[in-house]
């Protein structure tokens, strides 16, 4: 057995246990960062701060939700909006942060892209990050099912009819999902257990994984630059902080870190206490009825780019490129043939390829909204099809890339 | 050497224990998220025909899904006559011909609106349309509306339950 001490205070007693203080060393002091970043290197934390909003909003709806097709709707909008004291604020900060750690990551997403933050070494941090990616959707697809008003059910009917597979007429797997012939009792139940349970443990499953991806290739930085940890941090514990490229996690980066987070949270609160109707559809506000489809389904905001990539096409392209559209950023490490890992700006071609792509999906985003009709069924349609053609240069002008 | 292998042994045992179980617990898995017996078996609706006014669409329920009724009028029959395949998918019950189909848009699900003035189905979710017998005229769709399993039975419709003219429906390729 290890040899233990008579403890000199409450610090060194769970130290000798649990060893706070290499943790608390390794984990956070001497943790490096580099110093040559901007304020989109804390989107990170904000979307770890916006999981925790989502959890504890989440646990307080739970309480008095009823996961029940007869009940589930009034569970929502008459007991927990009218009746729970501050229940309104739950269900509006669950569903604004819902809407906004969408946002949040598409732009940690982007600057990825931008800065080649996926490449050397750093592909797991992509990876992991687009299986988050997945599993949130799901996540958010799941929560959309259990208010149970028109939206969620026609929702739930279109998102489980794609798997089907078009002319694959796979009408048992569909069945199978739902549990039933149309999403009923069975479909809402099980969608909450996805919801409450087994998607969110997948989740911080994941994170963690997101974060030890991290630890090896460490965090990039603004010029891609290949930074010698050991050498800069040893230069940094001699106390030539000034010189050294790199500072600790905690307590310098953090303090810059939880700055940004402080701005972003007082917009998000804005949000929740002025606008969270942009996160509530009005059309959710009617019950769930299978037999009156909604003048126009759309999905919410974060998931028109990829349903404007199924609409244009007939079912089986569709599907096709549907799919093609959920996969093909899970590649991009290996895509990007470039060994240069720079700011697009710095890369030709790959700069052009970058701004095309994030107005690309701003133009699929904007034509998902709209009826499919006339001159928006068009625009959608090319834009569509440059989402597609842009993967598909991506390889050719990235190998043709000049080592900078 | 003795004690390795012996411990290979045991490896392999319970790889082998774990595996059985793990195969069996996947099956009750799979299982359990089958749709229950007392959803399968609440699944028959009988339609007494004679009540349909012409050129107007009834929506009725079958298996939690909306089922279209649309009685023909004469006018609508003397265009299609000639042409087989519009022919073929409608039921005759009595003299008078219906159109009886799924009211699901076989695109994705949505559930299209009737104009009775132009005599076409329009789905809002993605533009597809359908003519009076339910099949399609503009994509996305990529087939006319499904027909419910049917048995006529006098006047009267049983959806659910397949009789002769759905089997030969089923054959000619009309319905999935």
């Amino acid at each position: 057995m290890a040899h233990f001490e008579k403890a000199t205070s409450i610090h060194d007693w769970f130290n000798q246990r649990l060893a706070v203080d290499a943790v608390n060393r390794v984990m956070m002091t001497e943790y490096w960062i580099p110093k040559n970043i901007n304020f989109l290197w804390a989107m990170g934390m904000v979307l770890v701060i916006t999981f925790a909003l989502l959890l504890v909003s989440g646990i307080f709806l739970l309480m008095y939700y009823q996961p029940n097709v007869d009940t589930a709707f009034y569970s929502v909008n008459y007991t927990i909006m009218r009746e729970v004291d501050f229940g309104w604020l739950w269900r509006h900060v669950h569903g604004v942060a819902a809407s906004v750690v969408f946002l949040i990551i598409y732009i940690h997403m982007f600057t990825g892209i931008y800065y080649g933050s996926y490449k050397k070494g750093r592909e797991m941090i992509w990876i992991s990050g687009m299986l988050l990616f997945v599993a949130f959707s799901a996540e958010a697809f799941s929560g959309y099912m259990l208010p149970w008003g028109q939206m969620s059910y026609w929702a739930g009917m279109v998102i489980t009819n794609l798997f089907a597979g078009g002319s694959l007429h796979a009408d048992g797997l569909v069945e199978w999902i739902r549990g039933d012939y149309v999403p009923a009792q069975a479909f809402l139940n099980r969608f909450f257990m996805l919801h409450v349970l087994l998607i969110p443990i997948a989740i911080m499953g994941l994170i963690g994984l997101h974060f030890a991806s991290l630890r090896i290739p460490h965090v990039n930085n603004q010029d891609g630059e290949e930074i010698d940890f050991d050498a800069e941090s040893k230069k940094y514990l001699n106390g030539d902080k000034a010189g050294s490229k790199v500072m600790r996690f905690a307590n310098d980066f953090m303090s810059k870190d939880m700055m940004v987070v402080g701005i972003y949270l007082i917009f998000f609160f804005y949000l929740v206490f002025y606008h969270y109707d942009f996160a509530m559809d009005a059309v959710n506000f009617d019950p769930a009825d299978g037999l009156k489809t909604p003048a126009h389904i759309y999905p919410e905001w974060y998931f028109l780019w990829s349903y404007e990539i199924l609409r244009p096409f007939s079912t089986n392209i569709g599907l096709i490129a549907f799919a093609f559209a959920q996969v093909i950023f899970v590649l991009l490490p290996f895509l990007d043939r470039s060994p240069n890992t720079v700011a697009a700006n710095r890369r030709g071609l790959f700069g052009i390829w970058f701004w095309a792509m994030l107005v690309d999906m701003i133009v699929l985003t904007s034509m998902g909204k709209l009826p499919p009709e006339g001159i928006f069924s068009s625009i959608g349609l090319i834009a569509a099809l440059t989402f597609i053609g842009l993967w598909i240069v991506l390889p050719f002008i990235t190998k043709m890339e000049k080592k900078v | 050497m003795k004690n390795s292998s012996r411990r290979g042994f045991m490896g392999k045992a319970f790889g082998a224990v774990a595996g059985i179980g793990a195969v069996g617990s996947l099956v009750a898995m799979k299982k359990s998220w089958d749709p229950l017996p007392s959803v399968k078996a609440a699944g028959f609706t009988t339609l007494d025909m004679s009540i349909y006014e012409e050129n107007e669409l009834v929506t009725e329920k079958w298996r939690g899904k909306p089922v279209f009724v649309l009685k023909l009028t004469s006018d609508m029959l003397s265009k299609i006559k000639d042409k087989k395949n519009d022919m073929d998918r409608l039921i005759k019950v009595g003299d008078s011909y219906f159109m009886v189909t799924l009211g699901l848009c076989t695109h994705l699900g949505c559930i299209p609106g009737y104009n009775p003035a132009d005599q076409t189905f329009l789905c809002a979710c993605h533009g597809g349309m359908y003519d009076v017998t339910g099949d399609v005229t503009k994509a996305p769709p990529p087939r006319g509306l499904d027909i419910p399993p049917f048995k006529i039975d006098g006047n009267k419709l049983v959806l659910g339950e397949t009789g002769p003219e759905f089997i030969a429906m089923k054959e000619n390729g009309i319905t999935l």
